[in-house]
């Protein structure tokens, strides 16, 4: 969040403004992972991803209530006084997440059934309420939207990660594609809600280890 | 955008009319943008679901070629409707020469995490309950989903006897859910071990289930004729 005030309060300056733009989308896929740096949304994070193909779903509908609700509110953030502000956003992501569950259903009955009331429990998914407070309604649409890609990306990602390490450990396949032969015995415990937990611990592990291991290489700041 | 461009852009606070502004415009786009999505997407769910449930149904009867929707009345007969309305349904199940193959029945029950829900197969001529799908459930993985891979428990339903008796008001003999391994007659189903809880449960819908409908559609099949 400082990161962000902090470049609202620098000048604009025209040559670096793709850096920054760019900036906008990478910071969601590693330094402010939504699961794995800032363990937003841990409700699906746990309970959807006994799947490859339901973390994948569940990270893709996630991202496309997060990227059309930041361009619906920073378009409209100039109409939006303060005291009214959470309960238009919340009415905002209602909506979008109303359409995506249509639009599942129209996509694949099976897959809308498997991932269930977690559909619909996107609404509360504190990442999306986040992105829109403070980032979407005081930047804008381009920026807000990059922001968004790039949190959902890494939303999904790790949605994605959880998701397949569990089903090739508790059920032996990978999408649904059988990996291993008969006599493997699946690890049931990994598709249960306590496997969640062995994983994402283990994901966040890794996660920190690599970003240590990034800035102990990094040249040390003169500033 | 910086802050200061972001002042000048938001209207004064404080003022009601900026407020009902606000809210009932975004109310507005918001119900647009459902209305249409909805629009939009109701054909294409509607196909998504007719074609699980014919999968669902060719499943139970592999023969059959169409399938009909009957609804109970209160009058004690069957009537032919072309909408699935899901309370009191019966779909009777035909060949390539339009003879009635079965019905099946529709069962819900608590299983041990959620509402599991299914369809059973059900022989007239035999009265004997063959074959099933299950629908919706949220079991276990690995444990209570059982009920829908485990062999030994899907032969339980392969021929389990439900005759009628001869006034056609009830079964001869009910339905028994035992524990597994100890199944002695045709009527009794076995459970799973490792799955007693879901396995219990789809065998007291059936039962009940069974109880209800099959000396009501066995008393009617005349009205199961095409």
């Amino acid at each position: 969040m400082s990161q962000e005030i902090h470049h609202h309060n620098q000048a604009p300056v025209p040559a670096a403004s793709d850096t920054q733009d760019t900036n906008e989308f990478i910071k969601g896929l590693w330094l402010q992972n939504p699961v794995f740096a800032q363990a937003l949304g841990m409700c699906p994070v746990l309970a959807v991803t006994n799947s490859a193909q339901n973390g994948l779903a569940m990270g893709l509908a996630t991202m496309f209530v997060l990227i059309m609700s930041n361009i619906l509110v920073s378009s409209l953030r100039a109409f939006i006084p303060r005291q009214v502000r959470i309960a238009c956003y919340i009415l905002i992501i209602a909506t979008f997440v109303t359409a995506v569950d249509y639009i599942i259903q129209a996509i694949n009955l099976e897959l809308h059934k498997a991932l269930g009331a977690f559909i619909s429990l996107i609404v509360v998914n504190c990442l999306i309420l986040s992105r829109a407070e403070a980032f979407a309604s005081k930047n804008t649409v381009s920026k807000s939207f990059l922001d968004a890609a790039g949190m959902g990306t890494g939303f999904t990602i790790a949605l994605l990660c959880l998701g397949s390490i569990r089903e090739i450990l508790g059920n032996g396949s990978l999408f649904g594609w059988q990996l291993f032969a008969d006599n493997f015995e699946n690890w049931i415990v990994m598709i249960l809600p306590g496997g969640g937990f062995f994983v994402l611990g283990l994901w966040v592990l890794v996660f920190n280890w690599l970003q240590q291991r990034q800035e102990n290489k990094e040249p040390p700041s003169h500033d | 955008m910086n802050d200061a461009q972001y002042v000048q852009l938001e209207p004064q606070a404080g003022r009601p009319w900026h407020m009902y502004r606000a809210m009932v415009g975004i109310g507005l786009i918001c119900a647009f943008v459902i209305v249409s999505v909805f629009q939009f997407t109701l054909p294409i769910i509607k196909q998504n679901k007719l074609e699980l449930l014919q999968k669902a149904l060719y499943e139970i009867f592999p023969d059959a070629r169409e399938f009909q929707r009957y609804q109970y009345q209160t009058e004690g007969n069957f009537v032919r409707i072309n909408e699935d309305l899901d309370e009191n349904i019966i779909f009777a199940l035909y060949d390539q020469d339009k003879k009635l193959l079965g019905t099946v029945i529709r069962a819900k029950g608590m299983g041990y995490q959620d509402l599991i829900e299914m369809l059973y197969g059900y022989q007239p001529q035999l009265q004997v309950i063959s074959g099933y799908h299950v629908l919706a459930s949220r079991e276990t993985p690995g444990l209570g989903t059982k009920i829908e891979t485990d062999k030994a428990f899907q032969k339980n339903f392969a021929q389990l006897d439900v005759s009628v008796n001869a006034s056609g008001d009830k079964l001869i003999n009910p339905i028994e859910v035992v524990k597994p391994g100890s199944k002695t007659h045709p009527w009794q189903i076995d459970t799973i071990t490792g799955a007693t809880i879901s396995s219990r449960a789809v065998g007291n819908m059936v039962t009940d289930s069974a109880a209800q409908w099959i000396p009501k559609i066995t008393t009617r099949l005349e009205d199961f004729e095409p």
